[in-house]
């Protein structure tokens, strides 16, 4: 058979995944840690401590500021310095907890031994809970709290759960080493997913250019089904190497052939995504009790003289992790947060680690150069390129002609910012530029809209 | 032959008075009556069409402005009292007279002043720098440098300083149209009354981070400190945010605010004399030292008069017990 991937654009980046071979390795706990409080999409969490507590590791320092919004927790033990604002690594200001290291004493409850807990809970309620009291969210890179995205809207009707361990980011190889050295803890994880769902077929979809990773799921699943009934239905999927296939409407498209409609969710065909790296919090989580404290990171450059992957505690100074590495090689030109493709330019290497971080690369100048840009020619590249059968050429053009409207009708709001018109355009257009801004204002007006719908029938109702 | 020339003739002629009938009827069922005020408006309108009334163009102001019941919120900032007061003789309504108004960039971090932390080498507009980062110094507030505001101007009346990296208006050109204020992302540019004889007083900085960290980011940053608010005498500076902001209309130019100011982040253009810091400087602290001075002998007084007051009852004690 035909291995699978998504039906529409995409492009075929190197892989360049050059730490592939280095094991996930403990970061050494820094001195200090700055944990953010808006880590998740959704409105930040509220600080539940004040300046000079003691705190222990894994204890709850902030609490949900709203429905989607997350529970974040201490990574380490000792005292908390300071709440208040800094500056993140795009240099904004957010609100941040500041804790002096003292020790690594953890909060009671908190299984830290390495067995394996097979046992799945029966109780869907209790594992939700368990899910959202850890602070889990989505590690793919959108930072969704997970627990609201497994309470589906009522009426609709989850038919399959997907595991993302495509990585289609170039570079990034946290995702892979987890598959390999931590398989049996993401099966479990997506067992336990899998039981909140009510029992739905899982598959694990992974790419090809990772059989290492498939063979050792496979492994691990075969092992594990004879463990216990719960296990069946859990399969993995070797799809065709292709970016974006990580991305969450792409790999329904690529695992069960169907099409999630403009501003849809996943949920509207049946499918639930969530990651390799969600599914192993979700069984720290609910099997060990352990919150999101940590999580692995992968540095990584051509540049960069040490490549690794390294397991790295929430709220972790960037500079703390590089100069554990060695420092800023010479010929670096730009770090970046995440991969190439999606991730972002890191402005203020004294940020610190959010539970979303994936990676830290160095690219020099040559690889990061941007061509001057010249007119469009049209060509279509753009459009055969765009996974969500966007044309970003005309989006450009009504973009710069300020039509909100036609850039509504012409689906802007759809863009999922993964960067493959950019990267395939030869006229260096900046079309992802353009297209974040236009998709920015027309958001704002979608939601004014809403707003002003949802006024005038309260105002009718009344 | 000749007869179906005459009847080719005829039989066009009829047509054409007949149809020329159905055309004038139509004509006279659907006639648009336009009020020939709006033409009359729109041609001493300036005619740029730049939207800075608030309208998509002239011709729509026009329409405005002959609907509207007064010329209260229809003013053209462009043409000015000018054009309005012409626009007023058509309409017969009365215009208020409104000061001239004038672009001022409020934010004065220099290349020398605000140095650079990191290198931006996306797409060059500010617009798309600001929804990426916080921009390439250390300040978050302040100017971005891409010209977003020298595009959006029509007049000319900007353009960027090589040297500083900060935009500078030209007042002979602006038309306070304030294109450029909803052009830039971080909304520095501000609409000042242009002041007697082009004399104004302005902060020039947006920084709402705290003291030190807005001094490490630029030097000549707004620290919040609030001694222009406790200099002024004419209650014309608040301090919000860490920011002090001068209410134009409240500000007497007596520039004592410019003098006493730690950063230089308050500005003046325009005064006939540089001024004299140390002089006004002196004056001020000689004000307030009497202030003080006058205070204490009030406070010292109050005091004398309290113990005088509480001494009584404790007699009148006294003389109970006895």
């Amino acid at each position: 058979m035909a291995k699978r991937t998504f039906s529409i654009g995409g492009v075929h980046p190197n892989d360049s995944k050059i730490s592939r071979e280095c094991r996930i390795e403990p970061l050494p706990i820094p001195p200090t840690v700055y944990i953010s409080l808006s880590q998740h999409i959704g409105a930040p969490a509220k600080p539940i401590v004040a300046v000079g507590d003691k705190v222990k590791v894994g204890q709850p320092i902030a609490e949900p500021g709203g429905f989607v919004s997350a529970f974040i927790h201490s990574s380490v033990s000792g005292t908390v310095k300071s709440i208040g604002p800094r500056k993140d690594l795009a240099g904004n200001n957010q609100m941040t907890v500041e804790i002096a290291v003292e020790g690594d004493e953890w909060l009671d409850g908190i299984d830290t031994s390495d067995t394996l807990v097979t046992d799945i809970p029966e109780d869907s309620k209790a594992i939700l809970e368990k899910i959202r009291l850890g602070g889990v969210v989505g590690l793919g890179g959108a930072t969704f709290p997970t627990h609201v995205k497994l309470s589906p809207p009522p009426g609709s009707k989850c038919e399959m759960l997907i595991i993302n361990g495509c990585e289609c980011e170039p570079y990034l190889t946290s995702d892979f080493r987890t598959l390999l050295e931590k398989g049996e803890q993401v099966v479990v994880g997506a067992a336990i997913l899998k039981q909140v769902l009510g029992g739905v077929p899982c598959t694990i979809g992974i790419e090809e250019n990772k059989p290492e990773a498939i063979e050792h799921i496979n492994k691990v699943i075969a092992d594990l089904k004879k463990v216990s009934s719960k296990f069946d239905g859990i399969s993995v999927m070797s799809l065709k190497k292709r970016y974006p296939q990580g991305g969450e409407k792409q790999l329904i498209d690529a695992v069960m052939h169907r099409q999630v409609g403009s501003g849809g969710l996943p949920i509207s065909v049946g499918a639930v995504v969530q990651n390799v790296a969600t599914a192993l919090a979700v069984y720290d989580a609910v099997q060990k009790n352990k919150p999101i404290i940590d999580n692995s990171i992968t540095v990584t450059g051509e540049c960069f003289p040490k490549q690794a992957n390294l397991l790295v505690r929430v709220g972790t100074p960037l500079s703390y992790i590089i100069d554990y590495l060695g420092g800023v090689p010479e010929s670096a030109s730009k770090i970046i947060s995440g991969g190439p493709m999606m991730g972002k330019a890191i402005a203020n290497l004294d940020a610190a680690t959010l539970k979303g971080t994936s990676a830290l690369l160095f690219l020099t100048a040559d690889q990061t150069a941007r061509g001057e840009a010249s007119a469009c020619i049209r060509c279509g590249r753009c459009a055969d390129a765009c996974p969500m059968g966007l044309e970003p050429f005309l989006l450009n053009k009504l973009w710069k002609a300020d039509n909100l409207e036609a850039l509504e009708k012409n689906a802007v709001q759809d863009c999922i910012e993964c960067g493959c018109c950019l990267y395939s355009c030869p006229a260096n257009i900046p079309l992802l530029d353009m297209i974040r801004m236009a998709k920015a204002d027309v958001m704002k007006e979608i939601r004014a809209r809403a707003a002003a719908a949802k006024a005038a029938a309260e105002a009718a109702k009344k | 032959m000749s007869q179906t020339i005459i009847w080719t003739i005829a039989i066009i002629t009829v047509l054409g008075l007949v149809l020329a009938l159905v055309l004038y009827l139509v004509a006279e069922k659907f006639k648009v009556v336009e009020d020939p005020r709006i033409d009359e408006v729109e041609k001493v309108m300036p005619g740029a069409n730049c939207g800075g009334c608030g309208f998509a163009g002239c011709r729509a102001f026009a329409e405005a402005a002959v609907k509207a019941p007064n010329l209260d919120n229809n003013y053209c900032p462009v043409g000015g009292n000018e054009v309005m007061s012409k626009v007023a003789s058509i309409l017969g309504y009365e215009v208020k007279e409104k000061a001239p108004m004038v672009a001022v960039v409020r934010c004065n971090g220099t290349c020398e002043a605000r140095p650079k932390i990191n290198d931006y080498e996306g797409y060059p507009s500010c617009k798309v720098k600001a929804s990426l980062y916080s921009g390439d110094t250390g300040c978050s507030f302040g100017c971005l440098g891409c010209g977003d505001c020298v595009a959006a101007c029509k007049f000319g009346a900007l353009s960027m300083d090589p040297v500083t990296g900060l935009p500078v208006v030209d007042e002979e050109k602006c038309t306070a149209c304030g294109a450029c204020t909803k052009a830039c992302p971080k909304s520095l540019i501000e609409l000042r009354l242009k002041g007697p004889r082009g004399m104004r007083m302005y902060v020039s900085c947006r920084n709402q981070d705290k003291g030190p960290a807005a001094k490490k980011a630029c030097a000549s940053a707004c620290i919040g400190c609030g001694i222009c608010a406790k200099t002024c005498t004419h209650d014309a500076i608040v301090v919000e945010n860490n920011i002090a902001y001068i209410d134009s209309s409240k500000c007497k130019l007596c520039r004592e605010c410019e003098a006493m100011c730690p950063t230089g982040a308050i500005h003046s253009v325009n005064f006939p004399k540089p001024l004299d810091k140390d002089a006004v400087k002196a004056r001020i602290q000689e004000r307030q030292k009497r202030a003080r001075e006058k205070a204490a002998a009030e406070a010292a007084a109050a005091k004398a008069a309290a113990e005088a007051a509480a001494v009584k009852p404790v007699e009148n004690n006294v003389k109970e017990e006895k």
